[in-house]
């Protein structure tokens, strides 16, 4: 191929042009990120026309001795205060490979530049100060680079001339640090004696680390490697966007991971749906087959008019990521207000966006210390392992299947703030492909109708704990089995212990309980049953999706009991225990109820006996035509 | 896949991300060689049409040659060209000093840009290879109301998660290109076969590595007279390429101060 011929007149080093492999520096505060990349330049004659003369008359200018960092250190109140505040990039060449440095600050401070760095490496550097040993930040970044997936650590031991290039100091150095990254499972490429400022070590052996037998500092460079690319693992398509610019709808988005091509029968999670790729498309011409790798942006049209949006995952049928609204993962937290159980975000994992609510965390600790503090929130620049629940169902794949896809971002008010991988998915569907054929019954509803004397329905009683709710459900179950029909009553608390027995009592939580209830009741409406469904379902959003799930099926029965009325009577004991603060979240309580807007019907049961109240009820499903208007009492004719 | 075809991918992905999180976008072009690898990288992201305009913030002191390709390849290649005059010198910090001065009209007709049209997004072609503040750039790169980069506290941004919700009044600076070197620009311009400027190839012993304003911009000493000519330079010079940009080496800190106040 053409591009192949060319790619030799690069000005890249090897001769084959292979991939460039981008390495960070990392490490404490002061022990010599920055010098050592200097010196790198310098040894390795990367540096630009003039650029050590500029530095030098910059350092006189300051009055102060020249500093190899001030190559790096490119901001003016970095040189000032002789700190890397912001992570940069630099390139130079090994003998085999194009490498890019990524400096990262070792500033606690600065520990979200640090990762915006380290994110895009290949391998590290973890550079220690060989008179102060291992700092807190040494460890921080040691754990930060097991988070971020980066699994070739070099170590560098650096300022062997401040402790007269003692073998024994570096050996007591390299076991403490050695222990520490086997505890994460990184095991040291390599461990080097340098001083960077004197240039030991770096690009030469000199006679002060005769006793050392590794590599020196360019010589562990050149066996690092780029990061495979995740050809092997199964396709995962993340879509970015639908394009309609002309006649085909063309979805876009990059490989993840695996590989893809027209004619793969192909499914998009989470709907599960399947499809199979008419075409790949490009421009100025589409692609050659077999090229839609790991690391491609690619565009494919689909057989057939799905509905497809951002966000969605693309896999090969035989290997979906899971769906799944309840994961645990491990995360970093950056944010100054500590991550807390209970707090709402957003949640990024691949293209995909949602509202999230974290309801456990666990082994809370700060990566720089040696001892865990055990707190239940994360601390900023501390990590921690976190339960949370989706707002919506994603694709999602445990990071240790798919480290592209099993990997999350935290957002709080639009900014970054966190991110972590995917250790474990849990509650998740094994992804049922939706290649299924629903089946009716064999009952028609007329069947059912003529037996019971009435259609389905979905009964839906709302209100405040106490209101009543309970009372009237079954006093309504009572009298329409009584006159032949077929009530089943569906009680939020006594599902709560089955069924919904993974649910809390978040917004989220709490919205999918409802979402359960009105799916369970359609179902048996549809089937000609009156589902009475009795539960609290405060939020006004959560019930009209519930109205939207049951269409017209639904009738909404509001008990608007006041409020003083239904702590007085507090038939669960609930409000006492909400007012001594042994219940939180309760609804009239410290959690607020939104009365409905349009009920088919209100019940104020301090005001209604309950005789009255069922019969109003019984009137209303009259006049809507659930129960036939010229029923026989069937208990009569018995 | 190779290595141009991996910048391709990753820049792909960034206009895609743009396009998707943003309300309104624009490109920034400047007529030189990596805003035109833009938008080429722009029309195969959005397959051969290119959904935002290509907006050209004019000094008024290009070279001429810069103006014939601009009017040329914006009909050719169909964008949505729109020309916005920058403010006289007058309208700039005076305590700049001569050339930073003369470029920051730019840093005013980009705040005239955004005003009039309301962008959310402009995206524009720097690299992290030309110059050091440029390499402390994140690829969503946040600006305050006054198009003012705040070094100090530029968010996280790691696994291709982008800050995409700017405040009410502040806009993204969205870099594409931020990965590529000045090799790469020319390697992929060659590849692709994309027209380029003839004042980057070499004429009586000289040729122009960076295009800026006529006035402060000067030619390097080169013999390079064809692309691949310029690839085997560049493998051997350790000349800055924007050795030929007064502004950036007037003081210690004058580009960084151009770039902190809104400058590409």
């Amino acid at each position: 191929m053409k591009v192949q011929a060319e790619a030799v007149t690069l000005p890249a080093a090897a001769p084959e042009a292979e991939a460039t492999v981008r390495i960070v520096i990392v490490g404490h505060v002061d022990h010599g990120k920055s010098t050592l990349i200097g010196r790198l330049l310098h040894e390795t004659g990367s540096l630009p026309e003039g650029k050590l003369e500029t530095l030098k008359e910059v350092s006189a200018r300051r009055g102060m001795p020249f500093e190899w960092s001030f190559l790096l250190d490119a901001l003016q109140t970095e040189r000032d205060q002789g700190i890397t505040i912001d992570t940069t990039q630099i390139r130079f060449r090994t003998p085999s490979h194009d490498i890019v440095l990524i400096d990262a600050p070792g500033h606690t401070e600065f520990l979200r530049n640090m990762i915006t760095g380290a994110s895009q490496a290949d391998a590290a550097l973890l550079i220690i100060d060989a008179a102060e040993g291992v700092r807190d930040q040494t460890r921080r970044h040691g754990y930060l680079l097991h988070l971020l997936g980066i699994r070739q650590v070099a170590i560098v031991i650096n300022k062997m001339d401040r402790v007269d290039f003692s073998r024994e100091r570096f050996e007591e150095i390299a076991r403490e640090i050695t222990a520490h990254l086997e505890g994460l499972g990184v095991t040291p490429t390599a461990i080097i004696p340098i001083s960077a400022r004197n240039g030991d070590g770096v690009a030469r052996r000199t006679p002060a680390i005769a006793w050392h037998k590794g590599p020196t500092v360019v010589e562990a460079l050149d066996h690092l490697a780029a990061a495979p690319a995740a050809d092997e693992l199964p396709l995962r398509l993340p879509v970015q966007a639908i394009y309609k610019f002309d006649d085909r709808r063309i979805v876009a988005g990059r490989v993840e991971a695996g590989s893809l091509n027209a004619g793969d029968e192909i499914v998009i999670m989470p709907a599960g749906k399947i499809a199979r790729i008419r075409s790949v498309e490009g421009w100025p011409e589409p692609p050659e087959p077999g090229t839609l790798t790991a690391g491609r942006s690619v565009g494919i049209t689909l057989d057939r008019e799905l509905f497809v949006e951002r966000g969605n995952i693309i896999a090969h049928v035989a290997t979906p990521p899971r769906e799944t609204r309840r994961l645990t993962a491990r995360v970093f937290w950056l944010h100054d207000t500590p991550l807390a159980t209970g707090a709402n975000l957003v949640v990024r994992m691949a293209t995909a966006e949602a509202r999230a609510t974290v309801v456990a965390i666990e082994n809370a600790v700060d990566p720089g210390e040696l001892s865990h503090i055990g707190t239940q929130t994360i601390a900023r620049n501390h990590v921690g392992d976190i339960d949370i629940v989706l707002s919506e169902p994603l694709a999602v794949d445990p990071a240790a299947d798919n480290p592209r896809t099993g990997r999350l971002v935290i957002e709080v008010g639009g900014r970054i703030a966190g991110g972590g991988l995917v250790l474990s998915v849990t509650a998740g569907k094994p992804s049922d492909l939706i290649d299924i054929v629903p089946v009716e019954s064999a009952l028609t509803l007329q069947e059912r109708s003529a037996r019971y004397g009435h259609r389905g329905a979905v009964i839906w009683l709302t209100g405040l704990p106490g209101a009543g709710k309970t009372t009237l459900a079954r006093a309504l179950e009572r009298r329409l089995f009584t006159h032949g029909g077929s009530p089943i009553l569906l009680d939020g608390d006594t599902l709560r212990a089955g069924i919904n027995r993974d649910l809390g009592f978040t917004a989220v939580d709490r919205a999918e309980n409802i979402r359960r209830l009105a799916e369970l009741a359609t179902h048996l409406a549809r089937n000609g049953h009156i589902a009475i469904v009795a539960a609290v379902s405060p939020a006004r959003a959560d019930r009209a999706n519930a109205r939207r799930i049951a269409g017209d099926l639904f009738h909404e029965i509001y008990l608007s009991t006041p409020v003083e009325i239904c702590e007085s009577r507090d038939p669960k004991g609930h409000y006492r225990k909400a007012r001594t603060g042994q219940l939180a979240g309760f609804t009239g309580v410290d959690s607020g109820y939104e009365p409905p807007e349009a009920p088919e019907l209100a019940v104020d049961a301090s005001q209604t006996s309950i005789v009255a109240s069922t019969e109003a009820v019984e009137q209303m499903l009259i006049r809507t035509g659930v129960r036939f208007g010229d029923f026989t009492d069937s208990a009569a004719h018995i | 896949m190779d290595h141009l075809d991996q910048l391709e991918a990753q820049s792909i992905f960034i206009f895609r991300e743009a396009f998707a999180r943003l309300k309104r976008v624009a490109l920034l072009w400047s007529l030189g060689k990596d805003s035109n690898v833009m938008i080429w990288l722009a029309r195969k992201a959005f397959f051969g049409r290119m959904p935002f305009p290509a907006m050209h913030v004019d000094t008024g002191k290009k070279f001429p040659e810069m103006y014939a390709f601009r009017d040329r390849y914006a009909a050719e290649w169909g964008l949505d060209l729109k020309v916005e005059h920058c403010p006289p010198i007058e309208a700039v910090d005076p305590t700049l000093p001569p050339a930073a001065r003369s470029a920051a009209r730019k840093t005013e007709g980009l705040k005239l840009v955004l005003a009039k049209y309301g962008f959310d997004g402009l995206i524009a072609g720097i690299r992290r290879d030309e110059e050091a503040t440029r390499a402390k750039e994140r690829v969503f790169s946040p600006r305050g109301a006054e198009g003012g980069w705040d070094v100090r506290d530029q968010p996280p941004e790691f696994w291709d998660q982008f800050n995409a919700s700017p405040p009410p009044g502040a806009h993204l600076r969205i870099h594409p290109i931020l990965h590529w070197t000045e090799a790469d620009i020319w390697a992929y311009t060659q590849r692709e076969n994309i027209p380029i400027i003839p004042l980057y190839l070499s004429r009586e012993g000289k040729r122009y590595r960076s295009l800026g304003d006529s006035d402060i911009t000067s030619p390097v000493a080169s013999s390079a007279s064809s692309i691949e000519e310029i690839l085997t330079e560049l493998h051997a010079t350790k000349v800055p390429e924007r050795a030929g940009r007064a502004m950036d080496h007037e003081s210690e800190d004058a580009f960084e101060r151009l770039r902190v106040s809104g400058y590409l």
